[in-house]
């Protein structure tokens, strides 16, 4: 068998991409994923890492609000590991509307999300931070949901069942004969090499960036991208999802995940050319930090950690081509019969909490293609790394008192951590400090999760995502990425690129506490390390 | 409680001061909150291309082994930098180029030390490597977790002639060894004695901080300063003074609580925005002990380059003096007050930066002191 040919080429790296893989894989097919960067890049990991209840969307949308609580319940079952089960709370201020929390509740129980009023008094007993002068609280069961690791355990579980994925590799043209997609041209950013790669069918889950990638293939998916800002704050200051019972509005949801917690977010429509360079302003920070301590007081007095931004994939309507009508729902198109073009399926809108189902539409349509029947399993196939049970028991059973830097790294891989090699007594320096990673785990991800800079390493092991936004851990990781990649010299070009790019996240927050580290940080790598 | 000059901020600047006015017959105070630059000290003085007869001077009195001789230095990712006046830990090569084959030692599970950065940067000088590593007693293997620069040091201020055996031990033709900056932090004849015990050139290469020979620099400033009977009060900090017309009477601090510090100088030495000398939020930066003028920009675009290996502008702000470093409110300057250090930011480039810049104003303040006596 020519080792360039499959039965299918998922384009696209994020979640969609990660578990439409994973879904094909695990129907027998021979897949095969091309990203042009890394894993989790795009909308999949700059979002709130909010795993929607749905109840944000019961109002007005009530479709995707059901999809939602369906896939929230999957979800926690089958990913555990990359779920924290908070719950989430939707609060009424004073200046609140309290007829809207009536119409909120029963459009929720209407799309079967367990909407639960609760005295305010409750509310501030289960989530002390919230801002005490609520006038109505619903419980409803958000949680938050680590992409990354969410994206990585898909890839990892496709490569399991015989996938194969091909990082920072980019789709430079279509094979095509006639009416027919044959396979994609592509060339490496890395090594500039070209390698062409064919399918009977090519699934485009390439988020915003789909658009293009229909244009190369000769047919219109029209895109409407939409920016959305957030602030990591270094607490968690919340346990519970915070949300605000009103119409869907700015900075009106705050997140809790691992040691921090994000507000978010904004919605401006941008250019599809500008998608690749978003940036936080400062008008948005200031509107983010005021409209978040209305959820919790104690936002306006935290430090905040960084600023990002992010492109929502949303979709616009086939039939309004002014881009107005758009919609927040999953669009599965297949090209064939939408324009006759056979071989491609372009998978897009939706959300983070719907990955699952997109991808389970998006292989339907690929083995309906290739005339396969096998049924889709990845609603209840665990991930690797959730097989049931609680990190402290995984942790337990490779170490008899696991330290913190154990049970968080247990945490963070799930039952994965029982296959790796037992970690020596050296593997145990910590790399991360903020994040408690340790050498054991850097190394793994080296080893074992297709990591080539330390930005890749940051997506799979939160190196460099605390407080110190890598100031410290950076270096350390550097310097056993340069042993073990053998080359320092493009480690060292690889090290002052990650810390620009943290900065370019710093900056825009780059006051008090924050201009302290930075001040540091610059002293260290200037003067301190020379660099 | 009355001194003749009260100094806040117990950095380079503030203990230079201090030791110069208590050797002058001076009564003064140091508050200090404990953590200055000195403690992420690369080794080597920023902006100074001599060295100063009196800074030797006072150096010697404390301890502390300068050497001056313009070169170049090897830093922790295998760069070289040039150098000139620097702590007798770093090496001043005059050529990158020190030796036909090097040793390089890493400590195990020590990750704030880069043996293959160096090697490559020592290759391609045409220097032949090798990386090797030091065996650490069981004790501290113990808890990998915290191998720190300033743990080893401590071990290794009992333990210095054990790296000696071990260093002969594994040297075979090399005439070179590269090891950590992390001897001597107690006892600082430790570099010294591990130079001589290897029968090959030793250059001691920076970790991450916190800096053994800045940390060692510091305890011994701060010992002469109180052998020299200083009142050195650590753990404290300035929070307010109190001013009569264009001059400072006393200060308090945290834990004096009411007892104000009166003196007839006072001295600010509190560094910059890490040290909090200078404070900001979203819409100003500002000295918080005196009120001071600061020069910064009042648009909050302009404090950053998004280019992080560019000159960042924020760093240059400090607080506005006249020549004679008196600092100013509301553009009149204070008279018994000056500034010394990075509080000043790059308000005086003329007098450099850093290490260079804390020592210069440093001496020029307890010159105008002196002077005014």
């Amino acid at each position: 068998m020519d080792p360039r040919e499959f039965d299918v080429i998922i384009l696209g790296g994020g979640i969609v991409g990660a578990g439409t893989l994973r879904d094909c894989a695990m129907r027998g097919l021979r897949a095969l994923l091309i990203e042009r960067a890394d894993i989790a890049t795009g909308a999949s990991g700059r979002n709130h890492g909010l795993l929607h209840s749905g109840a944000r969307y019961a109002v007005n949308d009530p479709e995707s609000a059901a999809e939602c609580i369906r896939e929230n319940r999957i979800l926690r079952q089958i990913a555990s590991h990359c779920i924290d089960q908070t719950d989430g709370l939707f609060i009424s201020l004073p200046e609140d509307d309290m007829a809207y929390q009536r119409t909120f509740v029963d459009a929720c129980l209407k799309a079967g999300i367990g909407a639960e009023i609760i005295d305010p008094a409750l509310a501030r007993q289960l989530e002390p931070s919230v801002n005490p002068e609520l006038i109505g609280a619903v419980r409803v069961p958000d949680a938050s949901v680590d992409p990354f690791r969410l994206c990585a355990s898909n890839m990892v579980d496709a490569k399991l069942h015989g996938a194969q994925v091909r990082l920072r590799t980019e789709v430079t043209g279509f094979i095509r004969e006639g009416d027919t997609i044959r396979g994609v041209h592509t060339r490496s950013a890395q090594t500039g090499r070209t390698a062409d790669y064919y399918a009977p069918v090519v699934v485009n889950a390439c988020g915003v960036w789909g658009q293009q990638v229909a244009e190369m293939a000769g047919v219109t998916v029209g895109m409407f991208p939409s920016k959305g800002a957030l602030l990591i704050f270094a607490h968690r200051i919340n346990n519970t999802v915070i949300n605000r019972c009103r119409k869907p509005s700015n900075a009106d949801i705050l997140v809790p995940g691992d040691t921090v917690c994000i507000i978010g977010t904004t919605s401006t429509r941008i250019p599809l050319e500008n998608c690749h360079r978003v940036s936080v302003t400062p008008d948005e920070v200031t509107l983010l930090v005021t409209e978040g301590a209305k959820l919790t007081p104690s936002l306006s007095e935290t430090r905040i950690l960084r600023a990002f931004a992010g492109v929502r994939p949303l979709v616009s309507d086939d039939s309004d081509p002014s881009g107005r009508n758009i919609s927040r729902g999953i669009v599965c198109l297949d090209h064939e019969s939408r324009d006759g073009l056979k071989g491609l399926v372009t998978i897009t809108g939706g959300k983070l909490t719907t990955y699952r189902l997109m991808a389970e539409m998006a292989t339907d349509v690929v083995c309906r293609k290739l005339g396969i029947e096998k049924a889709c399993e990845t609603a209840t196939t665990p991930l690797p790394g959730s097989q049931g049970r609680s990190y402290e028991e995984v942790a337990r059973e490779i170490w008899e008192a696991p330290s913190t830097a154990q049970k968080a790294a247990a945490a963070r891989l799930g039952d994965v951590v029982t296959r790796m090699p037992n970690p020596s007594r050296q593997d145990e320096a910590l790399v991360c400090e903020c994040e408690e990673v340790s050498a054991w785990e850097v190394n793994n991800a080296f080893e074992r999760m297709g990591v080539s800079t330390l930005t890749d390493l940051r997506r799979r092991t939160r190196v460099g995502m605390g407080t110190c936004q890598g100031e410290l851990c950076a270096c350390r990781a550097a310097g056993l990425l340069a042993k073990a990649q053998d080359c320092a010299e493009r480690e060292r070009a690889d090290l002052l690129k990650f810390m620009g790019e943290r900065w370019k996240g710093s900056y825009p927050i780059g006051w008090g506490d924050t201009l302290r580290e930075a001040e540091y940080t610059q002293w260290v790598y200037k003067h301190v390390l020379g660099l | 409680m009355r001194f003749d000059t009260v100094i806040i901020g117990g950095g380079l600047a503030g203990l230079v001061a201090g030791i110069s006015l208590q050797q002058a017959g001076h009564r003064t105070a140091i508050v200090s909150t404990g953590q200055n630059a000195l403690h992420f000290f690369s080794g080597s003085f920023e902006s100074m291309d001599e060295a100063p007869e009196r800074l030797k001077t006072l150096f010697a009195g404390a301890g502390i082994r300068l050497h001056y001789s313009a070169g170049v230095r090897l830093m922790p990712l295998g760069i070289f930098r040039e150098a000139a006046l620097s702590l007798e830990d770093v090496s001043l090569l005059p050529e990158p180029c020190f030796a036909d084959k090097v040793l390089i030692l890493g400590i195990p599970g020590y990750l704030d030390f880069f043996p293959s950065f160096l090697a490559e940067g020592l290759e391609k000088q045409g220097i032949v490597c090798r990386t090797s590593m030091l065996n650490l007693p069981e004790s501290v293997r113990e808890s990998p977790a915290e191998i720190r620069s300033v743990t080893l040091a401590r071990m290794f201020d009992r333990n210095w002639d054990r790296v000696v055996q071990q260093v002969r031990l594994l040297l075979k033709d090399e005439d070179g060894v590269v090891l950590p900056q992390v001897f001597g932090l107690e006892d600082p004849s430790v570099p010294e004695r591990i130079r001589q015990g290897i029968p090959a050139r030793v250059v001691f290469a920076g970790t991450m901080p916190p800096s053994v020979p800045g940390i060692r620099t510091q305890l011994l400033l701060k010992r002469r300063y109180e052998v020299l009977g200083g009142t050195y009060l650590g753990g404290d900090e300035a929070l307010e003074a109190r001013v009569e017309g264009d001059s400072v009477r006393s200060v308090t601090t945290r834990n004096l609580d009411r007892h104000a510090l009166e003196a007839d100088h006072f001295v600010l030495a509190s560094g910059g925005f890490f040290s909090k000398g200078l404070r900001s939020n979203p819409f100003r930066v500002w000295e918080p002990v005196f009120g001071l003028d600061v020069a910064y920009d009042e648009d909050r675009n302009a404090w950053y380059n998004d280019n992080f290996a560019e000159d960042q502008p924020y760093m240059n702000y400090g607080v506005r003096t006249d020549e004679a470093l008196h600092p100013l409110v509301e553009g009149r300057p204070l008279r018994n007050l000056y500034a010394i250090g990075s509080v000043l930011g790059a308000t005086r480039p003329e007098l450099g930066s850093g290490g260079g810049l804390a020592i210069r104003t440093a001496f020029h303040a307890v010159d105008e002191i002196l002077e005014a006596v």
